[in-house]
């Protein structure tokens, strides 16, 4: 019924149809001006159709309504094939058919529209007619409207952005397909406003739980990158996460996207490389042919040359004896030679033997040499010729001469390239010389190519069967093909000695051919090969000058006259009859000619002047007036040269040396040799020329380069697990006296305490130790707290020191131990650092400074000392006032109970942040009321996050790891403080480390650390450097360099970590809240869990998930009414973010059974939105 | 990867265009056609052109150039085998790679461009997957899609391209389910003058027709597998299996394709089936000269030699051909110079002759060489190379498939040298 229903609408719409065809002809006609329609292409088309749809225009016309016949047009319109045909059809009513509401008319509408992109008319004025229906629900018009989309986008680029939201809406579909579409369109579409967008949607994409949508992600990264190359860092990184992809579908995009982006970063590739050996086979053919090519570069930088004996004999000659020979001969050139022979005798001494990964790359490929698809075979094959063994290189050549069997296209490159492996190892094809023999039909290009290789194979077995054959190619009717058959002879002629004689008796023969061209090239090849042996030929020298009368071609008459000129001794009577002749056709000669007659003019003056001096003056009077100035200029030479005048004494006596110099043969070479520097089967090297993109075939490495990148660990994850922990031990050991000597000089600028501590340290000197020893006070600090606590409770504070690191050390491991030793002699360096910058500072501090120096010292020799002076400085805590204390005790069991976890035992708490990080602040939390500093010193300690900046195995040796200290960084209060932590586990030493050329986003700042100028091997070494992160949890990516390398690195903040806490006082709390409501204020429900419902754990999660300080409630009930029950009290925290200093207020509001309330207010949207977030997880895990 | 692709047709023209990136103006082609003019023939047009900013990789099928534009390094063989397979879509969609087809499909051909390539790098080449987003067009399909304004784009969305089989369609379903499996050997030899044999070899294909219920695994052994020691595999069958045993393991795709393709090289005994007396002359007095050839039959295996053609390139000065055979038609082109003679079938009791005179150009000098002889041939039921197939088995399913096998021997670049 509805088909019934189209069919009786069509009509109307046919008329309509019809109409439109009628006007478009017309104007058709008009438009064929050139200027309208430059290509002729169409206009052909147009004329040709025209017949057609005058046929329409009169159905139409005569027939009025007739219906029977508009029917018939519109049906063959409205097949696929009517589209073509009916298509100039106006815009207007293009646009009208789009915006019309039927899937049919939009259907049709664009089908045109893409007939007419197809055919290259531009449609592009129908863009916003055509981007409306982006959205549209059928499949098809869908499909027909990206296509068009792709192709105008650029064009059109604000109304390209109207149909983003499209797509992105796409990339969260449900179904993988939309997904992957999605992102295919939106990455293809370049507009560059989008980039972000689709950076977003890539990332996205590229963790994707299908392989299909990753596999997308992977083809759009060279799409971004071709339209941004800015973004290439955050690509690589991406391109890196997708390298690790385990799927087959994803690795040959993925590797094509590394070959577009980043293919330098050859690194990127160690860990990956025998995931993509195994996989080779199974990836689709397109995939293989990527790999293939990129792996047999990264082979050539990471293994040794298989053939590295044979290819030194080869080198010094054609065998063994020229080798040992040119020792005793030459003495010279001996050195090279020597070290040569040194290097090969060492190659002796020590058996090569393959790496078995490169091994692994060899026996992975070699089944797909029987690949139906040419560019994998021949993929396969100059990996083999590139890589392989000597002895194993031969199989390539069957895959290869199968290839000649296959479209005349696949055969002219695979010649190619044949031709290049054959003159560097003609052992392999020999057994397939007739392979190579050429047959009428072949194109010429192929029969000259094949020409070539059966040349390249000749030698002294095979040269009689190959002459033989050459003979027929002779007699072929094709021009182009005998000429370069007679070259072909000649190098073999010069090539092989024994054969020489009858190639030439064959080249005499064909002198007397028909065709001048033969003829001509012939005449070309005979006065190379006279010139080798010239004495034993003189009767066809005089053969050749009879010639001259008949042969026209120009390189050929140039040829005799050169070769009558050189050897005029041999032919003294001959000679000057040629010149006579010359000389009398001299001006109608073409110019190469005339330059050979004042050659042999010259020549024969100079041997014969007696007969030939009129000749010769004769012939240069004429070249004098010639219109060529080259001819004129040889006539002017020449004539100084030879005629002796008074002027030109000196040069006219050797005038006979000059020209009748002995001149050595010419050698006939291949014009593929030396082709082979290029990777075979490239572009570069079909064209021997260097093409854009093209990444060079690297050396073989003199020594091979640490195989142990490409081990991946099964067990990676209990490595890190370990590695993880034993930072974490060590972090407190490293870095606890900074921490002290802040928290002491803290103290110590507090009157209160001054009586106590006789030390009295300026903020400025804190400052400098923060920057350099700048570690993870904090996490001293928790242990600082947790020490004075127990000092608390046992007034023999240093044994019960020397417990706590006990106790340490023996859940660590023991290797952790020698780390925390390591450790400990970096400590001696920073330590020296501080020195150095303390001495920067003024005088008077000198004293406290050496006495804190003192102490770090005792820490790592005498831990008696060390906690001596701990108990002193606790002393001050342990006075506050009793209620606290005891607060701190009940927390402090706590503690102690989290301390028998091995895996949390060096706590690592921010508290101690809280307490040194503003001096100000500090002061104010001080002066307000006793029960101040309760609260925030007992914030418990939560773990201290490290995060991984540089794996072991991508760092090659080398891993480093940060976290972030939460301490200011005094250089500049605007930056966060980040320590990294450096671990040198090769074997041999890094030096140098430093970061360089950070490429950052906009705004961002960094400081970088101090250069670190050897980390011995297994040593490790800690810095700090500070980051503005310009309150954007964006990256910084950074470059961390080594004496020999380079490694790309990211350090991405926790949205926590970009804010520093502020005190405020619970009624300035309220007072910013209020300030901050609305659109700033941000509102979670959660439910604690039954464990977490204490205020001890919410403030130990929420500030270990953001650094902030809590603001002091003494008196929560009368403060909050708004959560009355006195039991469940809210929690207030306060900070500032690090560079604009915007306030981030958070409360907690805790409710009956767990329900709690997080609100978080914040002028910056984002950092609030992501900090509930990050909050919300921190309090419901 | 490629950049934009040009169809062109053998006058010139440019009829279709496709960019995957930024557009590229179809000015870049005037290379081409210059090297096009320069060629003559275009054959001769070399694959790969270098021009200031682009790199043109062409390939020359059904009369039609399909011309790709580079800008970076890149495989050539890489595209040229893509190029290659976007026109065998094309001849498997429409049944012929020709201009007017693809001008008929305009948006078929521009719809599987589309899918073919992504940025320029091969994303879906496998005919199945294809046919499964965008349906090939049927006679039925178009009458129904004129009708209801539908088109041959598949609404439903392509799962081949997930699986881990993309040459296989999921879902297949034939009340007959039959699989065919063709030995077509060609034979590509050259001849010379006396009759002996410059070189021979065997070109050897296994095409397969597979309409198979669901997901079969097909094994096919042989009788004498140690002949095959050069092959190449369509991408379903199982390396290993071959490197082991010898034999065929695979999950077919649906429909026709070509299993797989080996070639038994001279050194082998290549049979040759027939013997060819010629002698063509040309006199070196007179603008004429004489033709004699006779075909008998030399190694056929018993077998019946059938569809006998011999094809002669004349040389440019022979104007007319005035011969008379004893069997079969001949014909001789004037323009191109070919003369054709469809022999038939060999009978080997009464050998097929041409003879007669070739008249040519008065005053141009004798040719220098006489033209060579070009054969065509079939013998049914018959591999030359006396390859076997022993047997099909199958897994995986229940049902039991019907099974064929079928042999052909034919000449493949055959040449006869005078």
């Amino acid at each position: 019924m509805t088909a019934m229903q189209k069919l009786l609408q069509l009509p109307v719409n046919a008329v309509n149809m019809v109409k439109t065809v009628q006007s478009q002809v017309q104007g058709q006609e008009e438009d064929k001006s050139p200027v309208l329609s430059p290509d002729s292409g169409q206009q052909t088309w147009y004329s040709a159709l025209q017949p057609d749809e005058l046929r329409h225009l009169r159905s139409g016309g005569t027939g009025g309504g007739g219906g029977d016949q508009e029917e018939r047009a519109t049906l063959e319109e409205g097949g696929g094939g009517g589209s073509f045909q009916t298509q100039p059809l106006r815009h207007d009513d293009l646009k009208e058919m789009l915006d019309s509401n039927k899937d049919s008319l939009k259907l049709e509408a664009m089908k045109r529209i893409v007939a007419m992109i197809a055919r290259g008319k531009n449609a592009s004025d129908l863009f916003p007619a055509v981007v409306k229906n982006v959205a549209c629900k059928n499949i098809e018009v869908k499909k027909l409207v990206y296509v068009y989309l792709v192709r105008y986008a650029e064009e059109q680029q604000d109304l390209a952005l109207l149909s983003i939201s499209t797509f992105q809406r796409g990339l969260k579909d449900p179904n993988q397909l939309i997904r992957a579409s999605a992102l295919r369109v939106l990455s293809s579409i370049r507009v560059t406003i989008i980039v972000p967008i689709m950076m977003l949607a890539i990332k996205e994409a590229a963790s994707d739980m299908s392989p299909y949508v990753r596999k997308t992600a992977a083809h759009a990264i060279p799409k971004l990158y071709s339209l941004d190359p800015e973004q290439k860092d955050q690509l690589i990184e991406v391109i890196e996460k997708l390298l690790a992809d385990k799927t087959t579908l994803v690795a040959g995009s993925v590797v094509m996207a590394f070959e577009e982006v980043c293919p330098e970063r050859i690194d990127l590739i160690h860990k990956n490389y025998r995931k993509l050996c195994n996989l080779l086979i199974d990836v689709e053919e397109w995939g293989q042919v990527v790999i293939i090519n990129m792996l047999t570069r990264y082979a050539r930088t990471q293994f040794l040359n298989p053939n590295l004996n044979e290819s030194l004999l080869e080198d010094g000659g054609s065998g063994d004896k020229t080798f040992y020979g040119s020792d005793e001969d030459e003495d010279d050139d001996e050195k090279e030679n020597k070290e040569k022979a040194e290097a090969a005798a060492l190659a002796k001494r020590k058996p090569y033997v393959m790496d078995p990964d490169h091994r692994l790359l060899l026996r992975n490929t070699k089944p797909l040499l029987q690949s139906r698809n040419a560019a994998v075979v021949m993929a396969v094959a100059q990996l083999y010729f590139h890589l392989a063994p000597k002895a194993e290189v031969g199989v390539i050549a069957k895959a290869l001469v199968r290839l000649l069997r296959s479209h005349s296209e696949v055969q002219f490159v695979v010649l190619q390239n044949v031709a290049t492996m054959t003159i560097r190892r003609r052992g392999m094809f020999e057994p397939y010389l007739k392979s190579f023999y050429i047959r009428s039909t072949d194109p010429t290009l192929i029969k000259i190519l094949k020409l070539e290789v059966l040349t390249n194979l000749a030698n002294e077995t095979n040269i009689s069967t190959i002459l033989r054959e050459f003979q027929t190619y002779i007699k072929s009717m094709d021009k182009d093909f005998v000429a370069a058959t007679i070259q072909a002879i000649g190098r073999c002629a010069t090539n092989i000695g024994e054969v020489r004689d009858t190639c030439l008796n064959g080249l005499v023969q064909l002198l007397s051919n028909r065709d001048e061209l033969v003829v001509a090239e012939s005449v070309v090849v005979i006065k190379k090969l006279l010139q080798m042996q010239p004495e034993k030929h003189s009767d066809i020298i005089k053969h050749m000058a009879k010639l001259t009368d008949n042969i026209q071609v120009p390189m050929a008459r140039a040829s005799i006259l050169w070769l009558i000129g050189e050897y005029c001794e041999h032919v003294p009577k001959i000679a000057p009859d040629v010149l006579r002749k010359m000389a009398k056709s001299f001006t109608y000669e073409e110019d190469i000619v005339k330059l050979q007659i004042l050659n042999l003019a010259a020549k024969l003056y100079l041997t014969n002047s007696k007969q030939t001096k009129l000749l010769t003056q004769y012939v240069l009077n004429l070249a004098k007036y010639d219109q060529n100035y080259d001819i004129r200029d040889r006539a002017r030479f020449i004539r100084q040269l030879i005629v002796p005048t008074e002027k030109s004494g000196a040069l006219s006596k050797y005038a006979k040396k000059l020209f009748l110099a002995l001149k050595p043969a010419p050698v006939l070479e291949s014009p593929f040799k030396d082709r082979d520097h290029f990777q075979l089967g490239s572009l570069s090297h079909l064209l021997n020329a260097k093409a854009g993109g093209y990444q060079e075939l690297p050396d073989w490495p003199e020594a091979a380069p640490d195989p142990s990148v490409r081990n991946v660990e099964v067990k990676e994850s209990v490595f890190t697990l370990l590695e993880r922990v034993t930072t974490l031990t060590s972090v407190p050991e490293w870095t606890k006296c900074s921490s002290r000597e802040k928290r002491k000089e803290k103290k110590v600028e507090k009157p209160f305490y001054s009586d106590s501590e006789g030390e009295s340290g300026p903020t400025e000197s804190a400052d400098s130790e923060t920057n350099s020893a700048s570690a993870s006070d904090s996490a001293s600090d928790s242990e600082q707290s947790r020490s004075s606590s127990e000092s608390e409770e046992s007034d023999e504070g240093s044994e019960s020191e020397e417990e706590k690191e006990n106790k340490n050390k023996k859940k660590v491991v023991k290797k952790a131990v020698k780390e925390s030793e390591s450790e400990q002699s970096s400590e001696e360096e920073n330590r020296k650092l501080e020195k150095k910058i303390k001495q920067q500072e003024k005088d008077s501090e000198t004293v406290s400074d050496d006495e804190e120096s003192d102490s770090e010292s005792s820490q790592s020799t005498s831990e008696d000392s060390e906690s001596e002076a701990e108990v002193k400085k606790k002393a001050p805590v342990s006075r506050t006032p009793p209620k606290p204390v005891k607060k701190e005790k009940k927390e402090m069991s706590l503690l102690d109970l989290d301390d028998f976890e091995p895996a949390t035992s060096p706590q690592v708490t921010p508290i101690s942040t809280l307490l040194s990080n503003s001096l100000v602040t500090d002061l104010e939390g001080l002066s307000l009321s006793d029960s101040v500093l309760a609260p925030s010193t007992i914030t418990p300690s939560g773990t201290l996050k490290s995060y991984e900046l540089l794996h072991r195995i991508t760092g090659e040796g080398l891993s480093v790891e940060y976290c972030f200290g939460r301490q200011p960084f005094s250089p500049d209060a605007n930056m966060v403080a980040v320590q990294l932590q450096f671990t040198n586990n090769s074997t041999s030493e890094t030096k140098n480390l430093h970061m360089k050329d950070v490429k950052l986003q906009s705004g961002m700042r960094v400081k970088e650390f101090p250069e670190i100028e050897l980390l011995p091997a297994g040593d490790t070494a800690s810095a700090v450097m500070g980051i503005d992160f310009c309150d954007s949890t964006q990256a910084a990516n950074l470059q961390l360099c080594t004496s020999t390398r380079k490694f790309f690195v990211s350090i991405q903040p926790p949205v926590g970590e970009l804010m520093r806490p502020v005190f405020l006082t619970e009624n300035e709390f309220k007072r910013e809240q209020g300030q901050l409501m609305g659109m700033n204020e941000l509102t979670e429900k959660l439910i604690l869990d039954a464990k977490y419902r204490n205020e001890h754990a919410i403030v130990q999660r929420v500030t270990t998930a953001a650094h902030l300080s809590r603001v002091p409630c003494g008196s929560d009930n009368e403060c909050s009414p708004s959560v009355p029950p006195p039991d469940h009290p809210a929690h207030r925290f306060a900070g500032r973010t690090v560079t604009s200093g915007s306030l981030v207020l958070v409360t907690v509001a805790t409710g009956e059974e767990g329900v709690a309330q997080l609100t978080v207010n914040c002028e910056k949207m984002v950092i609030g939105t992501m900090l509930v977030k990050d909050i919300l997880l921190a309090l419901t895990q | 990867m490629i950049h934009s692709l040009f169809l062109i047709n053998h006058t010139g023209d440019i009829f279709l265009e496709k960019h995957w990136k930024s557009v590229i103006s179809r000015s870049v082609c005037d290379y081409f056609f210059e090297a096009k003019e320069k060629a003559e023939d275009p054959e001769n047009v070399p694959p790969v052109l270098y021009t200031p900013h682009h790199y043109l990789v062409s390939i020359y099928r059904g009369k039609l150039f399909f011309l790709s534009v580079i800008q970076t390094e890149v495989s050539p063989l890489f595209v040229i085998e893509f190029l290659h397979r976007v026109a065998d879509i094309f001849q498997d969609y429409f049944g012929e790679c020709s201009e007017a087809v693809i001008k008929d499909n305009v948006v078929i051909v521009y719809a599987l461009l589309e899918e073919m390539l992504d940025n320029g790098f091969p994303l879906a080449t496998e005919s199945n997957v294809l046919k499964e987003m965008i349906r090939p067009p049927t006679i039925l399909r178009s009458v129904v899609n004129t009708l209801t304004g539908g088109s041959n784009v598949g609404d439903t969305l392509p799962a081949g391209q997930l699986s881990n089989i993309p040459w296989r369609r999921a879902g297949v379903k034939y009340t007959n389910n039959e699989a065919y499996f063709d030995v077509i050997e060609e034979i590509d030899a050259i001849v010379d003058k006396s009759g002996t044999t410059v070189f021979a070899e065997i070109q050897g294909v296994i095409e397969a027709c597979v309409r198979l219920t669901g997901m079969p695994d097909l094994t096919l052994s042989f009788m004498n597998p140690r002949l095959l020691d050069d092959v190449s595999f369509h991408p379903c069958v199982r390396f290993k299996r071959w490197e082991s045993e010898r034999v065929l393991s695979f999950i077919p795709p649906d429909g026709n394709f070509r299993l797989m393709s080996y070639h038994v090289s001279s050194q082998n005994l290549v049979a040759i089936p027939v013997y060819v007396k010629q002698n063509i002359s040309f006199l070196e007095t007179g603008a004429c000269g004489r033709l004699d050839i006779t075909i008998g039959p030399k190694q056929t295996m018993g077998k019946m030699v059938e569809g006998l053609k011999v094809t002669i390139h004349m040389p440019k000065m022979v104007l007319s051909v005035n011969l008379t055979a004893t069997q079969g038609t001949h014909t001789y082109d004037l323009t191109a110079k070919v003369l054709v003679w469809d022999v038939g079938k060999l009978n080997p009791q009464k050998l097929p002759n041409l003879r007669g005179s070739l008249s040519m150009q008065s005053g141009a000098p004798k040719p220098e060489d006489n033209p060579s002889i070009n054969m065509d041939l079939k013998i049914q039921q018959l591999a030359i190379s006396g390859l076997k197939v022993s047997r099909l088995d199958m897994h995986g399913e229940k049902y039991k498939p019907f099974k064929g096998v079928k042999y052909l021997t034919k000449a493949g670049k055959f040449q006869v040298r005078t």
